[in-house]
């Protein structure tokens, strides 16, 4: 049979892209290399009883218009809202961070009296930006060198949204979109640690230091999120991220769709400048009416597309497409919750992320590691016990323990890691918690760890990059992943990408996958239904 | 009552120094949260309670209104800069009404400035701005501090406030309104002005947290013969509106956290553009506002409003014609003492000579009746009793 539509990658982007599409009426197929399903979004119980997020590991972009559009409550998709974090400093003290306003500026007092009062400005500063920014996120970005129509309307209404901004607004909009994180928190923050934690939210998977220019960009990205219209705050999914996936996959097997798993695609058949379907690794070929991947896209055009068929500027501009690895990660079972003995006893922010990071000039340090071709050797980590609040995750008294690290190279000193690079990266982790929870170590029950090597070879991102590509100004809207090509659509008639290297980019968001699904309806010349308007707060 | 500061979660509001009292004295557990103070919002009947503003004494506790600091040579100047009025020309041992702009010329907040000695100012405000006050003072040799903490705050408002300090053997019958006196209590100081938020005679009383206690139970002892109350949040805000008074971010949002920027307002637009003075040199936003003034640029006004009936407008939309949307209001009371129903609103200016409607929806049993009512705008303040200014104040 043919299908309408065959998915490359049981990603949240390709199950958001296949739901969507299954539902209005296509025969969806997805493919997906590994027995499991989820992508980067997964959850596997690797060590008996206690389920990892062993990729992502905490929601707060995921679109509500997605989540309802697609029943995945129904399907079983919870997020449980998160309760703060905190910086353990190397003195001994630390910072915690509230989501009551007034419990954070008495903290803030603690170490700033000005910086304590600093924060409503800041706050402001913040959302203004991703007031702006939030409506592009469900929206296909106009090519500015297109004359159709829907282009023209769309750079329109960008233009009338810039001009409606006064003159001081748009300056400072300009200046945040290129400036570095470092620079920004300068204007509002004094003390190093307040700065640290808020710097935080701008390295996360990105291969620049928080001195980078660009990177105040991506504090908004991780910022513009909301759980259930709290913007900027952030949940669990309960169970692991890998809910998200299975709500996904549950909803779109309710409607017809099909998922495959355990054999990848070979290649992508092509034939007279159009897409006929798959070819998986284990020879069975999968004719499509039209072939979405949602495979990063160097992995899509210059590993499994003929380049032979693709014009060669394209495959110029996929190869310099950044998507350098930045981050590992630790997934440890632990026989009880550790103590830190920087956090006071009873503390809320054990619920939340937990860095030891306490400076912009240490984290830059551990990225100074990075460009000279080594993991950190004091590396930043954003540690996060989710089973504090999920009770789903481990057994009673138990914890899962993400710990998510950066910097760590695609590769050392330009040689592909070694399983002994593997073990002394982790072996610099595990010391770096040990020295603020002494007597950590024995508490492990069993540990998974993840280098770009292996978030390459297990889940497919290029070079380990978790956003499947650098989340800078020059890679964003029109110019995502590369110019003339941010509509979902490529080269080769009928195929189409739906991933995160595609408009509005990385984290669990599921916008690409939803965008790309109204491109490929329009394009089918079916109605967009069942996708309803994005949620809008004048 | 205090934690210690790193363990402040275990108490995510904070108590003020009168909390034994206050917390012993509010039979109703009705508490709010006022800037991250724990605050009674009513202690035993909010009707009383008003009653004893207007017509005894009451007691409310202000510790939680943010206060600073600014001392050293520039300190007037500093000010000067800063804010509206010309504070190198109060006098030492005078108060006033004063408010802040941004370099836009935008509302920042508003609140009263003490001169408590020639180099020597507090602040005393609704919301918070350390950074903005600090990088105001660049340049001035000024040192600027928050000191909320520091100054423990009472005001007893009502006709019978003065003849209850009398009682209490503070004299303070030549006080005039927007001064203040300074006497020994305790074992610190008391400083008394002659300051309020009800629009009615009424003093504020300063000390030191360590004093709290004892001033408040002097006071209650010392008023007792007056029916001294205390009264909470509720009550008071039903005299501010009387008095005609704002509230930061209840009747406009400070320009420093307008997250949609055309929520600010200019002082000319919140009508205090009286309060302007113009001709002390520079101070932050006076370009900005004298353009405005000049280009006739403002675009709304913040107006009282008369309403019809006695059902207060509370949330309403005002409407030019009944079709137009011209505004909207952010207070709304019936009026106990004025006996009037009145509304403050902001209404674009080009719509403030038309007819203007309140569409009022009244919660009736469970239903909204809706109620499209004529309302026209009016002097402020809707109360402004004679005994307010008396000096000597009257007996009663």
């Amino acid at each position: 049979m043919t299908w309408d539509a065959v998915i490359i990658g049981a990603g949240h982007n390709g199950l958001v892209t296949a739901g969507y599409l299954a539902r209005a009426g296509m025969k969806v197929c997805v493919v997906e290399k590994n027995d499991w399903i989820g992508g980067a979004a997964v959850s596997r119980e690797l060590f008996s009883g206690f389920t990892y997020s062993n990729c992502s590991y905490v929601s707060s972009l995921f679109r509500p218009e997605i989540m309802r559009d697609l029943e995945l409550p129904k399907h079983g998709l919870q997020i449980l809202p998160y309760e703060g974090g905190a910086v353990m400093m190397q003195d001994g003290g630390h910072l915690g961070m509230f989501r009551d306003h007034d419990a954070n500026r008495r903290e803030f007092a603690r170490h700033s009296p000005r910086d304590a009062e600093a924060y409503d400005r800041y706050a402001r500063d913040v959302l203004r930006h991703c007031r702006f920014i939030r409506p592009l996120l469900l929206r296909t970005p106009p090519d500015p060198s297109s004359f159709r129509p829907r282009d023209l309307a769309e750079l329109a209404w960008l233009g009338k949204r810039m001009f409606a901004l006064s003159e001081a607004q748009m300056y400072d909009m300009i200046r945040f979109w290129t400036m570095s994180i470092s620079d920004f928190l300068d204007e509002y923050f004094e003390h190093p640690t307040i700065k640290a934690y808020q710097a935080v939210a701008s390295i996360i998977g990105t291969a620049l230091g928080p001195m980078s220019p660009g990177t105040a960009y991506v504090l908004l990205h991780h910022a513009m999120g909301d759980v259930d219209g709290n913007v900027g705050a952030w949940g669990f999914a309960r169970g692991g991220m890998g809910a998200i996936t299975r709500a996904l996959a549950a909803s779109l097997r309710a409607a017809g769709g099909e998922i495959r798993t355990g054999s990848g695609v070979a290649k992508i058949a092509v034939r007279g400048g159009r897409t006929t379907g798959v070819v998986l690794d284990n020879g069975d070929e999968i004719a499509g009416r039209r072939v979405i991947s949602n495979m990063d896209v160097k992995r899509t055009f210059l590993g499994h597309v003929d380049e032979a068929e693709l014009p060669g500027d394209f495959v110029k501009r996929v190869r310099a497409f950044k998507t350098r690895g930045s981050s590992g990660k630790l997934n440890i079972a632990l026989d009880a919750a550790p103590k830190f003995t920087a956090l006071p006893e009873g503390a809320p922010f054990i619920k939340g992320d937990l860095h030891f990071t306490d400076s912009i000039e240490r984290m830059e340090r551990a990225y100074d590691d990075w460009k000279a071709g080594h993991f950190s050797r004091d590396p930043f980590q954003d540690v996060m016990i989710p089973t504090m609040i999920d009770p789903t995750m481990t057994p009673p008294g138990k914890h899962f323990m993400s710990c998510f690290v950066q910097y760590a190279p695609p590769k050392i000193e330009g040689q592909d890691w070694t399983d002994a690079d593997r073990d002394a990266f982790a072996k610099t982790c595990i010391d770096q918690i040990e020295s603020y929870a002494p007597g950590f170590r024995d508490l492990i029950l069993h540990m998974e760890v993840r280098t770009p090597r292996e978030l390459e070879a297990e889940v497919g991102l290029t070079e380990g990059n978790i956003f499947q590509g650098e989340l800078t100004f020059d890679q964003l809207l029109f110019n995502r992943p590369v110019p003339g090509y941010a509509q979902y659509r490529s080269p080769i008639r009928d195929l189409w990408i739906c991933g995160s290297s595609t408009h509005p980019g990385g984290g669990v968001m599921g916008a690409p996958g939803r965008n790309a699904a109204a491109e490929i309806l329009r394009d089918a010349k079916m109605p967009v239904k069942e996708m309803s308007d994005a949620y809008a707060i004048p | 009552m205090k934690v210690e500061p790193r363990l402040h979660f275990h108490m995510p509001l904070q108590r003020t120094p009168f909390h034994a009292r206050t917390s012993a004295a509010n039979v109703l557990n009705q508490w709010g949260n006022w800037s991250g103070y724990t605050t009674a919002l009513v202690f035993e009947d909010e009707a009383m309670e008003y009653s004893a503003i207007r017509n005894a004494a009451s007691l409310y506790d202000l510790c939680p209104m943010v206060k600073y600091r600014f001392t050293g040579p520039d300190a007037a100047a500093c000010l000067d800069r800063l804010t509206l009025r010309a504070a190198s020309r109060l006098s030492v041992g005078g108060v006033h009404y004063t408010a802040w702009c941004d370099d836009a010329g935008k509302f920042l907040d508003d609140g009263t400035l003490f001169r408590l000695g020639p180099e020597d100012f507090r602040l005393c405000c609704q919301e918070r701005h350390l950074p903005w006050l600090i990088d105001s003072a660049l340049g001035f040799d000024v040192r600027v501090r928050e000191e909320t903490e520091e100054v423990a705050a009472l005001s007893l408002q009502g006709p019978c406030s003065a003849v209850v300090l009398q009682a209490a053997g503070f004299d303070v019958s030549a006080l005039k309104p927007f001064r203040m006196m300074s006497l020994p209590f305790g074992d610190g100081t008391l400083l008394i002005s002659r300051t309020g938020f009800t629009g009615d005679l009424g003093y504020e009383l300063w000390t030191t947290p360590d004093q709290a206690l004892r001033l408040w139970d002097h006071l209650t002892v010392a008023g007792r013969p007056w029916g001294i109350r205390p009264v909470g949040s509720s009550a008071l805000n039903l005299a501010r509106i009387e008095a005609g008074f704002v509230i930061t971010n209840m009747d406009f949002i400070a320009a420093h956290q307008a997250v949609r920027e055309d929520r600010t307002r200019s002082p000319i637009e919140m009508a205090l553009d009286w309060m302007i003075d113009w001709d002390k040199g520079h101070f932050n936003g006076r370009r900005a506002l004298l353009a405005e003034r000049e280009g006739k640029t403002s675009r709304w006004a913040f107006v009282g409003l008369d309403v019809p009936g006695n059902v207060p407008a509370t949330g309403a939309v005002i409407y030019a014609g009944k079709t137009k949307e011209a505004g909207f209001v952010t207070a709304a009371e019936w009026l106990p003492t004025a006996k009037r129903n009145v509304a403050l609103a902001h209404i674009e200016r080009k719509y403030l000579k038309s007819d203007l409607w309140a569409d009022i929806y009244a919660l009736r049993e469970l239903q909204y009746a809706r109620l499209m009512l004529p309302v026209t705008v009016t002097e402020r303040p809707f109360f402004n009793p004679a005994r307010k200014r008396a000096t000597p104040p009257g007996r009663f």
